[in-house]
């Protein structure tokens, strides 16, 4: 709870996504990609609470499809850092889509449709116009999507449009210094014939992230494992390579500890 | 268990059966100091509540009972009802604890159903004596933990304050007979939508905010719950089966409409009728997930390998349980359990426990630990988890019976065995 000491060691998660100590991260677009078995929606209260922090410079506009303020609070507050702080501090824009509707009465009406997708693009729009205009064109903005199956249903499967909307967004972070992390769940896709919605984000995005289970069952102590994929990671000798890490992870209240396959005590 | 002492950041909701004595004083100190203003609701963890199901085991083992504001999903079997025990369960304590029910169905005449629902039972001789083991069985497992002395002076509390337990225990749940319906007047309160009568799914969802807008609010610190049960969601009956976005979609304001408000909603799925990325899609959406699987009747291995298969019903299998305000997952110390109706009365889970096999006869326990880790996964074919099953021999010195041995699951992890 207390912002004026620096941030904890990195551990091997920020060291994997190259989260600095300003918040800042090389990349633009990160996906994560969970199952059922897996959630990962910690990951993203992890970026949410690195993005947050006192010596990070930018903004965070979070769209909160699968839970409601109070959840997201509690975790964080638990994590140290405190949502609702930061919302008056207008460093969190928290677009509340629990109940996200483009239906119009009578079923589904494409233009409602689109002009919901408008209005969502537009809001997030305005809050970077408006904290760039705060500070003077400094400071990053990051955008985080929990998560874009909700946009799926809640655009009645239409791909176009969620396709629409994720191009947007990622034009927001080539022409303003914006960075997109977004939530999908990978095992969705896997049996759908249908898989343009997975390979248009993981051709879009510069970091894959897949949070699954053990394969060799659950666990108390290990909850499961990560697999990063930095795909424009520079290598040695100066050209882009893709890196990969493979660690696991344990969930607690405050934290989560990750570590390598059997160096866990 | 040592880490129930040790860590602080362990949270009381991993579900053991033998947890330690360090939670349950402190969780019975709390119960008997905190009088909660509305029984049916227990106050939980990160400022979350709890309703029961109606079932008292299937509270214990998630951990204190079905979330507030939690969709609750169970996966039907195509071979046997054994959802509709849950259901009813679930309905008829409802009705028992005052708290408005909504049951939705696919049926023509939904309220033909209620007339199924069961009763609470009486407590019996049996019942009183199970509870009194169960006292019993704790203490022997303490005292096989040799707890150090000044632990000794919360037992005192603890047997004082079991007997407060039960009272308050039986406002929050109770148990059913499901020989005995319920009485009528009481059921006349429960709504009930039919789904075929809903074309499409804005209909419905205005007939389910209609339920909403009319609840009770809830004044002060009087939580009050109410319950929807939805049977059968996708079955071919229903007007809108066919529109699988149109039913992902009302899943998805189901839960948003629960979340917000003080409900809890328990949908069935007849999962063979859902195109696969679909059910996962509502797998995801659930909070907590539960499947329920037939077991074919006499089936002969199989009754060699379980001891009370002939009472044995089904497998409930537990997938997920509701983590609301809190990161942490709840891993269960085992996620398969018998259904069992006890005297034909109450629906019991129980865990999974081998039969004990003659060492006599030549047929080697590999063989038939494998066998039944085989028929397991056949029947779950989604549990993944039980990877081999160690068969835990203990011995009796000369004898050639082996006493029963319960199941446990070998989880191999890299560099470290994990024997659960």
């Amino acid at each position: 709870m207390n912002p004026s000491f620096s941030s904890p060691t990195t551990n091997l998660l920020d060291e994997a996504l190259g989260i600095g100590r300003t918040g800042s991260v090389p990349w633009r677009i990160a996906l994560v990609q969970d199952c059922v078995e897996a959630s990962g929606a910690f990951l993203l209260h992890h970026l949410l609470k690195r993005s947050l922090s006192a010596e990070a410079a930018g903004a965070v506009v979070f769209l909160g499809l699968a839970q409601p303020f109070s959840h997201y609070d509690r975790v964080l507050r638990k994590m140290g850092c405190n949502l609702s702080l930061q919302r008056n501090k207008n460093k969190l824009h928290f677009i509340d889509l629990l109940d996200l509707e483009f239906l119009v009465a009578g079923g589904t009406d494409q233009n409602a449709i689109e002009d919901g997708f408008m209005n969502l693009y537009n809001r997030i729009l305005r809050f970077i116009e408006a904290n760039n205009l705060m500070h003077n064109n400094g400071g990053w903005i990051r955008i985080i999507i929990d998560d874009i199956s909700l946009l799926e249903i809640a655009a009645q499967g239409s791909s176009s449009h969620t396709f629409d909307f994720l191009q947007y967004c990622a034009t927001l972070t080539s022409e303003l210094d914006c960075s997109l992390l977004i939530l999908n769940h990978g095992d969705i896709y896997s049996s759908e014939e249908d898989q343009r919605l997975l390979s248009h984000l993981d051709y879009l995005s510069d970091v894959v992230i897949k949070a699954e289970t053990l394969s060799t069952g659950i666990a108390v102590d290990v909850h499961g494992q990560l697999t990063i994929i930095n795909k424009r990671a520079l290598g040695e000798l100066g050209w882009s390579s893709s890196k990969v890490y493979n660690f696991q992870f344990k969930l607690k209240e405050n934290a989560v500890e990750f570590f390598y396959p059997g160096t866990k005590f | 268990m040592a880490t129930a002492a040790g860590s602080p950041s362990c949270s009381p909701r991993t579900a053991a059966a033998a947890a330690s004595s360090f939670s349950r004083t402190a969780s019975s100190s709390m119960a008997s100091h905190h009088v909660p203003s509305n029984p049916g609701v227990k106050i939980g963890p990160n400022g979350t509540a709890f309703v029961s199901s109606g079932i008292p085991d299937l509270d214990r083992i998630l951990g204190g009972g079905f979330l507030l504001g939690s969709l609750v999903l169970v996966m039907e079997d195509a071979d046997a009802p054994h959802h509709l025990l849950l259901l009813r369960n679930f309905m008829s304590q409802g009705v028992v604890l005052r708290q408005p029910v909504l049951f939705a169905s696919p049926l023509g005449d939904p309220r033909a159903f209620l007339g199924t629902l069961p009763s609470p039972a009486s407590p019996s001789k049996e019942q009183i004596k199970r509870t009194m083991a169960g006292g019993n069985d704790q203490q022997e497992l303490e005292k096989g933990l040799r707890i150090a002395w000044q632990y000794k002076k919360y037992f005192g509390d603890q047997q004082s304050s079991s007997i407060h337990d039960r009272d308050a225990k039986q406002e929050f749940s109770n148990e059913f007979d499901l020989r005995k319906p319920l009485e009528r007047r009481l059921v006349q309160y429960i709504e009930t939508i039919s789904l075929q009568d809903s074309p499409d799914i804005v209909v419905l969802r205005d007939r389910f905010s209609n339920f909403l807008s009319r609840l009770p609010r809830s004044d002060g610190d009087n939580l009050s719950a109410s319950r929807i049960a939805i049977q059968s969601f996708c079955a071919p009956q229903c007007g809108f089966s066919e529109r699988d976005w149109d039913m992902v979609a009302f899943i998805r304001f189901l839960k948003s409409m629960v979340r917000t408000s003080n409900m809890v909603a328990v949908v069935t799925f007849p999962t063979s009728y859902l195109q696969p990325s679909f059910l996962k899609r509502c797998q995801h959406l659930a909070d907590t997930l539960l499947s329920v699987r037939a077991i074919p009747d006499e089936d002969k291995d199989l009754a060699k390998l379980l001891t009370g298969y002939q009472d044995m019903l089904g497998l409930l299998h537990v997938h997920k349980v509701a983590q609301m305000n809190t990161q942490v997952p709840t891993v269960l110390e085992t996620s398969t359990f018998a259904l069992k109706l006890l005297k034909r009365r109450s629906l019991v889970l129980e865990r999974l426990n081998q039969a004990p096999v003659e060492t006599s006869s030549g047929t080697s326990y590999s063989s038939s630990g494998s066998y039944f880790a085989k028929r397991l996964l056949d029947s779950g074919k989604k549990s993944t988890h039980h990877v081999a099953t160690i068969i835990l021999l203990r011995k009796g010195f000369g004898g050639h019976k082996l006493q029963n041995t319960p199941l446990w699951s070998l989880h191999l992890i890299p560099d470290e065995v994990d024997i659960r």
